[in-house]
């Protein structure tokens, strides 16, 4: 078997693809992954890629992403110097962080860590070997590869990934970050899978950031399906910041069990196209869900949120808050869907979707959308696209702020409603500078590793001092 | 001369507001300007402080010296010229701390001076609160948002306070002021008068200027300053109301 492949992206290639390299990509498979694998690469083959037809892809054109050539790499590289691609010392790497490489999980020593808390966290191949019935109890049972042709093709083709456990009743003593880094001399297609399982009442930190060290073009595929059973409670986030070259389809599940807590945040700071596609499903009564979005874009990318709740189960309270701040080219799409199913009763859900463009070519389309079957519910969305506000603007330069730091300074404030819902303080101080600096025009696409990547802590000179006293 | 304003016309969207006004203001000086709705008092005060939206067609404005309209709203403010605004701005997710610090730096950075750190400028903004009677605990709210009316008014009041500005201009800073508020907001500008600033008051009532006691009293008119006089004019004025005004134009064939 080759290590890398080279090809342009169409439908036509995968099923050869992959009946080339079945073997090899079933190898450590249990039995029913397989199966899943042949019903989903025959999914894909009947779905084949969307197109701006598709009502759901309607605003995201995948053309330009499609027409480069990429490597599909079978192989994780050998002998990789994980010291030298975090590019710093990585003082917890054997606890708290976990690294991952072109798609492959890389470790210092051990693939797989079992904390003495019962915790495990790891490579997803590992796991599949080592805990194939934990992983065939979760994995594809939330990523519907029949209705999503990308989840179908990572479904068919993923080989690894990340893998977290956290037993019942365990609490995280410290946030998990995955740090999942893009960086190679050649043009990479890759889809890896992570899986997250929190056991019953059970809590968890995680900290999921995408990152590029270099500009060579790259296509990622990922799908992470992420299980949070009974009274448990996840805070999520997802910190995204690739290169201008890079296309991001990140699909993640979220399956809450009754009286699940969820917090997730997607701050996407960089990214030559980035879709996230969202989907939450309360498989339990007295869900709460928050999910929210803060986007700063600028040149030629565009993002593209899709997040559907679906509302299964009575008593669910869903919230989505989602801010963008558009420059020059760029554009943004939000698509929100509530589904408040016929039994669902006493659910409570609101939308929001908010966009500021600085430029007139600056564009965004933004589609809140409920659909509810009963009428005991309490829901609402709104959506709302302008400019910086000129009356503001004004009040603040005749205080004799000037132009540049007035609008820095209003830009700021209305990104941080979103940031300020951290609720990790070293996180948010990080995310904070980060988007100062992102801002400003200053913010390099290596910079992203929230935790890790500063230490000694640096501070960061701002023309306008930020600091809340 | 602080401020020399000659033969200033200004228009918006194509219509003439200003229609040639001339006012002298000298520091240590307090001008009250009076007038009916929509006679371009308001006008004249952001033409003053530099918003964009109003073309300046001619005329001129002398300030300390140098051509004021040339300056960018920004340099006119570190020049030390204050807009109490008629309606103050919300400004969600700004905290006052934050602005005011931002601002009180850039002014001082204007002059040559270095920022204020954090404890002298804590200690400046609770100094200037008890000045202006400020006593709800503003630091850590957003700039104006969910204030009430009278709240909105003694903000302004205290950013001058904190700005300490040489030409002050109130825009109608006592509508919509209970007697209590009011009398905070003239306390505030009593308390920062001084021999070197100036302030001009724009006022639709009278009952403003029995607090600010004005040295002068012009009344605005169709876009023109129609009479000027000590502060007993602003007690005619309420006497007689603006009619008196409207007929004296008519019969001086003026205005229709």
């Amino acid at each position: 078997m080759q290590d890398v492949i080279k090809q342009n992206i169409t439908k036509e290639l995968f099923p050869g693809l992959f009946r080339e390299h079945r073997a090899a990509i079933t190898a450590g498979d249990y039995p029913s992954l397989t199966v899943q694998r042949d019903n989903a690469i025959r999914r894909f083959e009947e779905l084949g890629f969307p197109t701006i037809k598709l009502e759901a892809w309607k605003n995201t054109d995948l053309k330009e992403s499609f027409g480069k050539e990429y490597n599909f790499v079978l192989k994780p590289e050998q002998g990789v110097d994980v010291q030298k691609v975090f590019r710093c010392n990585i003082p917890h790497l054997d606890t708290a962080i976990m690294g991952q490489l072109n798609g492959w999980y890389v470790s210092k020593d051990v693939p797989l860590m079992e904390l003495g808390n019962g915790i495990i966290m790891g490579s997803l191949a590992e796991a599949m070997k080592k805990y194939p019935a934990l992983i065939e109890a979760h994995l594809g049972k939330y990523a519907d590869f029949n209705t999503d042709s990308f989840t179908a093709l990572n479904t068919a083709f993923f080989m690894d990934g990340v893998f977290i456990y956290v037993p019942e009743n365990v609490k995280s003593p410290k946030p998990v970050q995955i740090i999942n880094v893009i960086h190679h001399d050649q043009n990479l297609f890759l889809q890896s899978r992570n899986l997250v399982v929190l056991g019953k009442n059970s809590r968890l930190s995680l900290v999921h950031c995408d990152d590029s060290y270099n500009h060579q073009p790259s296509f990622s595929n990922v799908v992470t399906e992420i299980c949070l059973g009974e009274y448990s409670s996840l805070d999520h986030y997802k910190l995204q910041n690739l290169n201008n070259a890079s296309t991001l389809i990140s699909s993640v599940y979220f399956q809450m069990e009754a009286s699940a807590q969820l917090e997730s945040h997607y701050i996407s700071l960089n990214g030559g196209l980035l879709r996230n596609n969202i989907r939450l499903r309360f498989n339990g009564p007295h869900g709460d869900a928050k999910i929210y979005g803060i986007y700063l874009m600028d040149s030629k990318q565009h993002i593209d949120n899709q997040v559907f709740v679906d509302h299964a189960f009575p008593d669910c309270i869903s919230g989505e808050l989602f801010k963008g701040i558009l420059d020059e080219h760029s554009s943004g799409v939000f698509n929100g869907h509530v589904l408040v199913e016929r039994n669902a009763v006493r659910t409570n859900a609101y939308q929001s979707n908010r966009n500021i463009l600085l430029t007139e070519t600056a564009k965004v389309n933004s589609k809140p959308f409920l659909e509810i079957y009963n009428d005991d519910v309490k829901c609402s969305h709104g959506s709302t696209t302008g400019q910086l506000d000129q009356d503001a603007m004004y009040y603040l330069r005749q205080r004799g702020i000037g132009e540049d730091s007035a609008r820095m300074l209003l830009m700021y404030a209305y990104a941080d409603e979103v940031i300020s819902r951290i609720a990790i303080d070293p996180l948010r101080y990080r995310i904070e500078d980060m988007v100062k600096k992102r801002l400003q025009g200053e913010l390099q696409i290596c910079e992203a590793c929230v935790l890790h990547c500063n230490t000694p802590e640096q501070p960061v000179e701002f023309v306008i001092d930020m600091t809340k006293i | 001369m602080l401020l020399s304003i000659k033969n200033l016309h200004a228009s918006i969207n194509g219509k003439e507001i200003l229609k040639g006004i001339d006012l002298d203001v000298n520091q240590g000086e307090v001008h009250a300007i009076m007038g009916p709705n929509g006679t371009g008092k308001s006008t004249l005060a952001s033409v003053i402080a530099g918003r964009e939206v109003f073309d300046v067609t001619s005329g001129e404005v002398i300030y300390k010296g140098r051509n004021l309209l040339k300056l960018a709203v920004e340099e006119r403010a570190r020049e030390g010229i204050f807009l109490g605004f008629q309606y103050p701005v919300e400004i969600p997710g700004v905290s006052i701390t934050n602005f005011m610090r931002t601002a009180v730096n850039e002014v001082r950075k204007f002059k040559g001076l270095d920022p204020l750190g954090g404890g002298a400028f804590l200690k400046l903004m609770e100094e200037k609160k008890k000045l202006v009677e400020l006593t709800s605990n503003l630091a850590n709210r957003s700039v104006n948002e969910g204030f009430s009316g009278g709240e909105k008014k003694k903000n302004e009041i205290f950013q001058m306070a904190m700005l300490e500005p040489t030409l002050a201009i109130l825009d109608e800073t006592d509508s919509g002021l209970d007697i209590d508020a009011l009398r905070v907001v003239a306390n505030g500008v009593n308390k920062l008068r001084t021999k070197d600033n100036a302030f001009m008051v724009i006022t639709h009532y009278q009952r403003l200027l029995d607090y600010i006691i004005p040295d002068f009293v012009h009344v605005l008119f169709e876009g023109k300053i129609v009479k000027s006089g000590s502060k007993e004019l602003a007690l005619e004025l309420e006497e007689k109301g603006y009619d008196w005004i409207r007929k004296e134009q008519r019969d001086n064939g003026i205005a229709g």
